[in-house]
C-alpha cells in the first residue's frame, strides 16, 4: 500500500477530478491518494464522486487556498 | 551538441523543425547534430479521424510521409527505441543500434487501450484509430434508428472530442432524416458535462436544444455485449443499440517497460518541461504526466518552448522561457459551425457562441496543419 500526491493545482483540463480518476485507476486497492486542487468546486465534487463509486474519503480540508483531499482505494 | 528526438508525432516534429531552423548555422558548422527516431515512416493528422467517422474526410487525407515534413538537415530513422539508458545518455533501438545524445526529447505519445475495459473492444465503436473511424462511419450509415450511447474512458486524448462527437452525430442523423428515430445519451466521468467548467456551462443549453440525454459520474466498468448494456463503476447502467466509446489511453509501452513512468506517462516539470531528475531530457505532448490536455495543441505550444530553450542552451548556455500551460482547442459544433477554448495554467477559457467563420477556420486548419507541423505556422 502506498501514498501518493496528485498535484492538480492550477489546471483546467483535464482538471482535478479527472486527474484523480486517472491515478485511481493506476493505484492498487488500499493505496491512498492525496489530491491537491485549487478548483473551488473540488471540496464538493470530489467527495460526491468518491461516495458514489464507493472509495473511502479519509480527509477533506482547505489549507491556504488549496484543497487537500485524501482518498483510499477500496475496490 | 547531439540532440536526439524520439517520436515523430506533432510534438517531436515541431521540436525538430524549429530547432533545425534556429540552429541552421550550428548544424552547417558541425557543432550541432539533430536526429529523430520514430516507429513509423508516416505522420497522421489525428484530429481528422472525427471527420472520417462522419464521412467528411477520407483516411488517406490524414497521412504524409514523415521524412517529407522534416527539414533536410535532420537525420531521420524509422527505428523505434527499445532501451533508454538515461544515466549513460544513450538509447538502443530495435535494430540494435546505439545512439548517444547530449539532449534527449521524449515524444513517444500515447495509445488507446479499449481492451482495459471488459467488452469495450468488442462492443463499442470508436473514432480514435483509422480502422475504428471507418467502421463507425459504416455503422452510422447503416443505422436506421434506436438508442445511441456515448461513453468516455479516462484518461483520454482530446478532451473536447466527446462534445464534438455529439454535435456531429446530431447533425449527421438530422441530415439522414432519422434524428427523430434516435435517442442520443451522453455519459461523462465527472459530475458535469465537461471537465472544463466553462465548457460544461456553455454546452448544456446546446445539449437541451438538440435533445441530448445525459448522465454524469459515469465511469465505464464493463460492456455487456450480449445484452447491449454498458455498466458504470458507480453502479448504473445504460442500454444501447449503438455504443460509441472514447477509449481510455495509456502512455507507450516502451516507457513503462523502461520504468520511466507509471501508466507510460513520464514525470515532467510543468514549467521547464524536463523529466524529473534529468535536466537534459525534455518531454513533450501526450508523453508527459502533466495535468494538461493531451492534444496536438498542447504538444505544439510545449514544442515551441522546448525548441526555444534547447536552441538558447546551444547559443548562450541557458534556457530562456517556461511553458505557461497554453492550449487552444477548436470545438466543432456540428457540420457548419464551431467555436474554441483557449486557456493556460492561470486563465480559464472564455467560450464564445459558435459561428460559421470559426468552422471554416477549422476546416482550413485541417489543411494548414502540415504547415504547422513543419514549424512554419
Amino acid at each position: 500500500m502506498s501514498e501518493k500526491i496528485v498535484d492538480a493545482r492550477d489546471t483546467f483540463c483535464p482538471g482535478p477530478l479527472m486527474e484523480l480518476i486517472t491515478h485511481m485507476k493506476q493505484a492498487s486497492v488500499g493505496d491512498t491518494l492525496e489530491l491537491l486542487s485549487t478548483d473551488e468546486g473540488s471540496g464538493n465534487d470530489v467527495p460526491e464522486w468518491v461516495n458514489k463509486v464507493g472509495h473511502e474519503l479519509v480527509s477533506n480540508e482547505k489549507v491556504e487556498g488549496v484543497w487537500r483531499i485524501k482518498i483510499r482505494k477500496t475496490k | 551538441m547531439r540532440i536526439l528526438i524520439v517520436g515523430g508525432g506533432t510534438g517531436g516534429t515541431i521540436v525538430a523543425n524549429n530547432l533545425a531552423r534556429r540552429l541552421s548555422g550550428e548544424i552547417r558548422s558541425g557543432r550541432v547534430k539533430i536526429r529523430m527516431l520514430s516507429a513509423s515512416d508516416k505522420h497522421m493528422y489525428q484530429p481528422g479521424l472525427l471527420y472520417v467517422a462522419f464521412g467528411q474526410m477520407m483516411p488517406d487525407e490524414l497521412y504524409r510521409d514523415q521524412a517529407s515534413l522534416l527539414e533536410s538537415s535532420i537525420e531521420f530513422h524509422v527505428d523505434p527505441v527499445d532501451k533508454f539508458l538515461l544515466k549513460e545518455n544513450k538509447v538502443v533501438t530495435r535494430s540494435g543500434k546505439t545512439y548517444e545524445y547530449d539532449i534527449l526529447v521524449m515524444a513517444t505519445g500515447s495509445r488507446i487501450v479499449p481492451e482495459s475495459i471488459p467488452g469495450m473492444a468488442e462492443g463499442a465503436e470508436t473514432f480514435y484509430s483509422e480502422a475504428g473511424a471507418v467502421k463507425l462511419f459504416k455503422k452510422l450509415r447503416e443505422f436506421e434508428g434506436g438508442r445511441i450511447a456515448l461513453v468516455v474512458g479516462v484518461p483520454h486524448k482530446c478532451p473536447i472530442a466527446p462534445v464534438e462527437a455529439i454535435f456531429s452525430l446530431h447533425d449527421y442523423l438530422k441530415a439522414r432524416g432519422i434524428r427523430d428515430k434516435c435517442t442520443i445519451k451522453y455519459h461523462y466521468p465527472i459530475g458535469r458535462l465537461h471537465t472544463i467548467k466553462e465548457v460544461a456551462t456553455w454546452v448544456k443549453p446546446h445539449f437541451e436544444r438538440m435533445g441530448i440525454e445525459h448522465e454524469t459520474l459515469f465511469n465505464i466498468k464493463e460492456v455487456d455485449t450480449v445484452n447491449k448494456v454498458v455498466h458504470s463503476e458507480e453502479g448504473t447502467a445504460s442500454e444501447y443499440d449503438l455504443l460509441i466509446a472514447i477509449p481510455p489511453h495509456r502512455g507507450m509501452e516502451i516507457v513503462e517497460q523502461n520504468g520511466l513512468g507509471e501508466g507510460g506517462w513520464i514525470p515532467t516539470d510543468r514549467f521547464k518541461l524536463t523529466m524529473t531528475g534529468h535536466d537534459n531530457v525534455y518531454v513533450v505532448g501526450d508523453t508527459t504526466n502533466l495535468p494538461v490536455s493531451k492534444t496536438g495543441s498542447a504538444a505544439h505550444f510545449e514544442a515551441e518552448v522546448i525548441a526555444d530553450n534547447i536552441a538558447s542552451i546551444v547559443k548562450i548556455g541557458s534556457p530562456v522561457r517556461e511553458y505557461d500551460g497554453k492550449v487552444y482547442c477548436f470545438i466543432e459544433t456540428g457540420h457548419d459551425s464551431a467555436t474554441y477554448a483557449m486557456f493556460n495554467y492561470q486563465n480559464p477559457p472564455d467560450l464564445k457562441e459558435p459561428n460559421k467563420p470559426m468552422h471554416w477556420f477549422k476546416m482550413s486548419y485541417n489543411k494548414m496543419y502540415w504547415t504547422s507541423v513543419r514549424g512554419l505556422l
